[in-house]
């Protein structure tokens, strides 16, 4: 009989691993479950782009029709209630069950929500809806506050003042992007957010949201008010683990899986940003990734694996963001690092290249002007892949072109 | 009507690696292979329109820089996602130090 391949989940990752079955050649039943009716789509858009184009229109992954000439069926706007694992199926909100052979969880995450505060001006973005309410709040004479100076919060700040609003940010650390991006450059990026009009305020935490009809009013701890259209929360994300509970797999900052996405059960696999997983170049370090390429990257491989290839995750995390005119990408684990070398590239691009106390490069930030410094960011990320110990004066000099010292690494 | 139009000159474009050439409205991207051949495609990836000459040329692939959507510059196939439609390729020639490319 027909194997049944069941993926819950149909952000980047999940359609990313439906259509990998069929890339390695999987010719059995590829069911694609999505709790949004939306076919996949693309998500950092929402932030950026799908923001300050005339006209928002969701980057679809994979069409209907390319779907369907994949022999992929997607069942859109279906909640998974469970999972049975004794008997393989899982069980819908609506009383619909679909069995599987093997199980593909990448339900992803969900904005981390602000306890005790709700309200109609009180917005998180995740989905098309979220960004299509964003954007119709950001015109000229508005004003957004935002919560949270992660990549979120910056790239919609930044989307907003290029609207035309307003936009208070505020944060409750002494600095923007304090979570791996390294202080030198989140100065940087506060820097252009600071020139583009937007307000920063630093060190002050979140006593209450009064969310009314004509406006929401944000009270500080330290009794200050901000009165604003719209409130974007934006203070990091959660995974969806509720499923995989349920179904008493074991959880870790996410679902827990060993280094080939696997569960403990061996028909059930996770990947994406609602896994914790070791990773190796890092001495096994269990983390979990919330970025677009980890989400492609775990979806090829969770394929792969489901279908017996037992290959262990290698890549290096990379995280890209798009501010204004800038664009920060991020190679590695900079919190790994104890030594720090700068290379300026032209333009005032700069590149930070983190370095571990035996010298392998763990990490390297770039950020200039759009595509300054994806070359080497990139050669960077395959110099970490090799655990590479490159001379650190090479590494400093923009004359030493990084493609020589991945051929000698 | 195809044409031959002088794209740059053949010491402009490092050894595995790529540069890119505007004309008549539309982007190129020129290549320079690891075995010194030259080769153009259209120089926007088909994913989101970035230009392909800030990207990484590793043996015949080019990778875009924004999200690393490959193709193998040779013969302009995609290389697989996030990219699924592939560059158009041009003929090129080098004559007296210029690359020429056929449009």
């Amino acid at each position: 009989m027909s194997q049944h391949y069941v993926i819950v989940g149909a952000g980047e990752c999940g359609a990313r691993a439906a259509m990998a079955l069929r890339e390695q050649g999987f010719a059995g039943d590829v069911t694609l479950v999505g709790g949004e009716s939306h076919l996949p789509y693309e998500r950092p858009p929402l932030s950026k782009e799908g923001m300050l184009a005339e006209l928002f229109a969701a980057k679809t992954i994979a069409t209907a029709e390319r779907l369907a000439e994949a022999g992929i069926a997607f069942r859109g706007g279906l909640a998974v209630a469970g999972i049975d694992r004794e008997g393989k199926r899982l069980e819908g909100a609506d009383g619909r069950v679909i069995g599987y052979d093997k199980l593909l969880l990448a339900t992803g995450a969900a904005p981390r929500r602000l306890p005790g505060v709700e309200g109609e001006r009180i917005v998180y973005l995740r989905t098309i809806e979220d960004a299509l309410r964003l954007r119709e709040a950001l015109g000229a004479g508005r004003h957004l506050a935002v919560i949270g100076g992660g990549f979120i919060g910056l790239e919609l700040a930044a989307s907003a003042r290029l609207r035309g609003a307003e936009v208070t940010l505020i944060e409750a650390l002494p600095r923007l992007l304090s979570r791996g991006v390294p202080e030198a450059m989140a100065r940087q990026i506060e820097a252009r957010h600071l020139a583009g009009g937007v307000k920063l305020v630093f060190g002050d935490g979140i006593a209450g949201i009064a969310s009314g009809a004509e406006s929401a009013v944000v009270t500080l701890a330290s009794g200050r008010r901000i009165e604003a259209d719209l409130v974007l929360v934006g203070i990091g994300a959660v995974p969806n683990v509720t499923l995989a509970e349920g179904a008493g797999l074991a959880i870790e900052n996410g679902i827990a899986v060993d280094r080939h996405l696997a569960t403990g059960d061996p028909d059930i696999f996770a990947a994406g940003d609602c896994c914790s997983f070791p990773l190796e170049i890092y001495g096994g370090r269990r983390v979990r990734l919330e970025s677009w390429r980890n989400a492609q990257d775990q979806g090829n491989l969770a394929a792969r694996n489901m279908l017996g290839a037992g290959e262990a995750i290698s890549s290096v995390p990379w995280f890209w963001s798009d501010q204004y005119e800038l664009t920060l990408q991020i190679a590695g684990l900079s919190g790994e690092g104890t030594t720090v070398v700068r290379r300026e590239l032209e333009d005032g691009a700069s590149i930070l290249f983190h370095l571990a106390a035996d010298g392998r490069l763990v990490a390297a930030s770039g950020l200039g002007v759009g595509n300054a410094v994806a070359r080497d960011i990139r050669l960077a990320e395959m110099l970490i892949g090799k655990r590479a110990r490159p001379d650190v004066a090479a590494l400093g000099d923009a004359g030493v072109k990084l493609k020589g010292l991945l051929a000698a690494a | 009507m195809a044409q031959w139009i002088e794209a740059c000159g053949a010491g402009d474009v490092d050894e595995e690696d790529v540069i890119r050439f505007d004309h008549g409205g539309r982007v190129y991207a020129i290549y320079r292979s690891p075995e010194d051949r030259y080769f153009a495609t259209d120089g926007l990836c088909t994913h989101e329109q970035i230009s392909l000459a800030d990207g990484l040329v590793m043996d015949d692939i080019i990778e875009c820089p924004k999200h690393n959507g490959r193709f193998n510059y040779q013969t302009g196939e995609a290389k697989g996602a996030p990219v699924c439609v592939n560059l158009r390729t041009y003929p090129v020639k080098v004559e007296d130090g210029a690359v020429f490319i056929e449009v």
